[in-house]
């Protein structure tokens, strides 16, 4: 049976393969479905620490556990077989439990693990994280805009308006224009007449040629409303000796949220950071997290700092302004009546008032609640928030702004 | 191409051909298309197949193996060989004549295996593109239809990807009809006629439930889903229809891993020691003959294992021991013995038949466990252990790494329920995946679904239904 096959050879064609990028429609799905994948686990990557307070241009890595393509699979107890060196023993340890997707890469040659690093911007995080939280009408409706000046711009001409905008210069020359147009129409028709008359044409007599109506040119005006684009962040913390680190990062990361997102949304934001035990200051960045002060809490005291603040260098009418409070709730009762109403007053002046009691898992059955105090603040545009763990930071800023929300669709 | 032309190859394939045809191997006739990385890349991640319908997955294929190829992680084969008629190969145009010759060997070795091994009986090599194409044509059109577009069909195909390979393995086994199935129940549970019934106790007839559907448990579980389920739209039917047939064509050679490349390599090992190589591209073959089927140690390379398996058939044939001419065929020379294994043989058979103590003492065979976080080794290929370690692999390869999952109940509970029945050996599902993946079945089902497997030695039932997933005990 020596009959040899067939074989025919395809030659390399060069446009052939540029032209056969035949996975590309496949690949943008899956990075569509990767991008969605992150938002899902937004959570997740707002609580690492890593990406706290960076710079916006700033490239992070974030972890993203690839598309899963489930399937039912042997799970851990599955036994395998390997080759050895020619020295196996029994209890030997051959390698690691691979804790993710391991049903894939049984056999020892197909790249298991389902986890990748994709590089992006700390923006393009923003972004999706502000995606998830369906923002357009917010955008629109929520962020209240202050008118802060009209303005008359000039927007072409016209030929009616008030005497002060007359255009004279554009006035005589439509002027002008008109004269030499009459004046060929005028020696035009003369020559007519005296080709049939015989006689000689008359010469023009200096006649004069005034202004008309037509004439007139106005300049155009109109109003332009310039929306102010300034906002303020306003950062209340607690200081005091009860605040440790975990609740003072749990506060950091709300803060950063909310700048990041103020950020989105106005031209022009600034930051002011107010930290206060029984007495208030203003404080840098730097101090704010990282300083520990010592003592008790007056409350109050930071929101009357906050308002002094705003009335001196950020008026309502110019500025939009958001204010958010972070404490463990600690206050000394005598305080209590004076914070409530300190609170009631900055929400008058803000556009959005949170008060964030942060309480890691614990700790809450022993100690005092502000949240009770807070429940009579009766205000629209007050919203108080419970964060017990990193996970409910993304959670609770979407139910801060969501009040947002409510309030001007309603 | 750098230091040879097209012309080259040509003539060195006629050679090659030359030796396919000398030592008795039978194939397709072969196409062979040159290729530069990208179009390799393309290639693989949609299996090799010319066209191919469109899903995200395998663009996050692409983009792995891209990553992996970018990185060096991996290399990209020296070869890609589709099982159609006429096989279809694709060479990298960036290869060295050397690895050309090696890999066009080497490719005729599997086209030999498509057409004779009987595993691949069942995959109809001669309409393997077109059929292809008319699937790649019929998503499409699904995708471009208004009324379902890729919102609809994109999920479906998520879903029935999870599930296509929960289906019949040995195609080779003829499956019988429902009407058939019955008639083969009340055959078998029908008394034999005895002719002395006057003196005989009557036999007792226990009736079987003829209404039961499916009357045996059903392997298929797409077609299950797609005959039982009176909601499905045709498209959606037909999606089933189409990703449980891609499956299946895909089965023989998951089935045949080990053989298969065994086999390619060992041909294209004799084919180039045959053709008189000069020097250098001898030298060369070596190095990468080597590299190709060289141990991986902590693993089990299938180009090693299947080599050395196919090597020592051979030998056995030859120049048998003694206690081995027993168990072989007589009269069979070792080159027979060859291509009768090839041809009535899958992984798990040929493993079960001719992998001995001695030869995976050799191979230093072990078997391990997961204990706590590290894999230790439980067995070695010692007298007390090679059976172990031996059946682990049987149990392993091919279609054995994927849970033998069957449709029990169409109407479990008198609700409609689907219920399926998972044959446990010893091996729990990981119930992460077995939750999602019984979440995609409810989504093609449309009611709710249940899994009865066994979970730390406890029968559990695993249920997805409008209210979610919950496992519970079984009673």
């Amino acid at each position: 049976m020596n009959r040899t096959v067939e074989s025919i050879f395809r030659p390399f064609e060069p446009l052939d393969a540029e032209r056969s990028d035949r996975s590309a429609g496949d690949r943008a799905r899956h990075r569509l479905k990767v991008r969605e994948s992150i938002r899902e686990n937004i959570a997740d990557i707002i609580a690492e620490e890593s990406i706290i307070g960076k710079d916006r241009e700033k490239i992070i890595k974030v972890p993203i556990r690839g598309i899963r393509e489930y399937k039912f699979i042997y799970g851990e107890n599955t036994p395998g077989v390997g080759q050895g060196n020619g020295d196996s023993e029994s209890g030997q340890v051959v390698g690691k439990v691979k804790q993710q997707g391991k049903g894939e890469d049984k056999a020892g040659d197909q790249a298991g693990s389902d986890y990748y690093e994709t590089d992006v911007t700390l923006e393009e995080l923003v972004d999706i994280m502000f995606e998830d939280l369906e923002l357009p009408d917010l955008e629109r409706k929520a962020l209240r805009q202050i008118e802060a000046y009209r303005l008359a711009k000039r927007k072409g001409y016209r030929a009616v308006g008030i005497r002060v905008r007359l255009d004279k210069r554009r006035t005589v020359r439509e002027r002008v224009k008109r004269k030499l147009a009459t004046h060929r129409n005028r020696v035009a028709r003369a020559a007519d007449v005296s080709a049939g008359t015989g006689l000689a044409p008359l010469a023009p007599a200096r006649e004069r040629f005034p202004f008309h109506d037509d004439d007139l040119v106005y300049r155009h005006m109109i109003t332009d409303v310039k929306k102010e684009s300034n906002a303020v962040v306003v950062c209340v913390m607690d200081t005091s000796g009860s605040m440790d680190t975990m609740k003072k990062y749990l506060a950091r990361s709300f803060f950063f949220l909310l700048y990041q997102f103020i950020c989105t949304k106005y031209r022009n934001v600034e930051i002011v950071f107010i930290a206060h035990h029984t007495e208030a200051s203003e404080v840098t960045e730097d101090e704010f997290f990282h300083k520990g002060e010592s003592g008790g809490t007056f409350i109050s005291s930071g929101y009357n700092k906050a308002l002094e603040i705003i009335q001196a260098r950020y008026h309502p009418s110019l500025w939009n302004i958001y204010a958010f409070h972070c404490s463990d709730g600690d206050n000394f009762d005598s305080d209590n009546p004076a914070a409530l109403r300190a609170a009631k007053e900055l929400a008058e002046l803000c556009n959005l008032f949170g008060y964030g009691e942060i309480k890691p898992l614990g700790s809450r059955y022993y100690e005092s609640s502000m949240l009770n105090i807070f429940r009579r603040l009766d205000a629209d545009n007050f919203q108080t928030v419970l964060i017990e763990r990193k996970e409910d930071i993304w959670p609770s800023f979407k139910a801060f702004l969501a009040k947002d929300r409510g309030r001007d669709q309603g | 191409m750098a230091s040879y032309t097209l012309k080259d190859l040509e003539l060195w394939d006629a050679r090659v051909r030359e030796k396919v045809a000398e030592f008795g191997l039978d194939c397709y006739p072969q196409e062979f298309e040159i290729c530069d990385h990208g179009q390799m890349l393309g290639y693989m991640a949609y299996s090799g197949m010319p066209s191919h319908y469109p899903h995200w997955s395998y663009g996050k294929s692409y983009e792995k193996l891209k990553t992996l190829y970018d990185y060096g992680v991996s290399g990209i084969p020296y070869e890609m060989v589709i099982n159609s008629n006429p096989a279809l190969a694709y060479l990298m145009r960036d290869n060295s004549l050397c690895l050309q010759i090696l890999t066009i060997a080497h490719v005729y070795g599997h086209n030999d295996f498509f057409k004779k091994n009987f595993t691949f009986r069942s995959t109809r090599a001669e309409f393997t593109i077109g059929t292809f194409k008319a699937h790649a044509d019929r998503v499409r059109r699904y995708v471009d239809t208004p009324s379902i577009g890729l919102e609809k069909v994109e999920p479906f195909l998520d879903a029935a990807h999870a599930l296509s390979l929960q289906c019949r393995r040995n195609l080779a086994v003829k499956k019988l009809s429902e009407e058939a199935e019955r008639d083969r129940l009340v055959a078998v549970a029908t008394p034999p006629s005895d002719p002395f019934q006057r003196i005989h106790r009557r036999q007792e007839m226990t009736q079987p439930d003829l209404r039961r559907v499916p009357p045996v448990p059903d392997d298929d579980l797409l077609l299950f889903v797609r005959d039982h389920n009176p909601f499905l739209q045709e498209w959606e039917k037909d999606l089933l229809t189409i990703v449980h047939e891609e499956a299946q064509y895909f089965i023989p050679q998951i089935e045949t891993k080990i053989m298969n490349e065994g086999w390619a390599s060992f041909w294209h090992k004799r084919i180039l020691d045959a053709l008189e190589l000069p020097q250098e591209l001898y030298l060369e073959f070596l190095v990468r003959h080597n590299q190709v089927v060289r141990p991986i140690p902590g693993s089990l390379n299938p180009y090693h294992l299947g080599l050395r398996l196919w090597e020592d058939i051979e030998r056995r044939g030859d120049t048998p021991t003694p206690e081995e001419r027993e168990d072989l065929p007589p009269g069979k020379t070792g080159l027979q013995l060859l291509f009768d294994t090839r041809e009535v043989d899958r992984d798990a058979s040929f493993l079960r038949r001719w992998l001995h103590e001695s030869f995976m003492r050799e191979l230093d065979l072990f078997r391990y466990e997961a204990k706590g976080d590290d894999l230790v080794v439980s067995d070695v290929s010692d007298e007390e252990g090679w059976r172990q370690v031996k059946e682990t692999l049987v149990k392993n390869v091919g279609m054995g790494s994927i849970p033998v999952i069957r449709v029990d109940d169409a109407d479990y509970n008198h609700n409609r329920t689907l219920l399926l029945s998972h044959a446990h050996d010893g091996r729990d599902l990981q119930l992460e995946y077995a939750e999602k993946t019984l979440s995609y079945l409810h989504r093609l089902w449309g009611r709710e679904t249940a899994l009865e497997t066994v979970v730390n030695g406890k029968r559990t039932f695993l249920t997805f239904g409008e209210r979610g997933f919950s496992a519970k005990a079984a009673k």
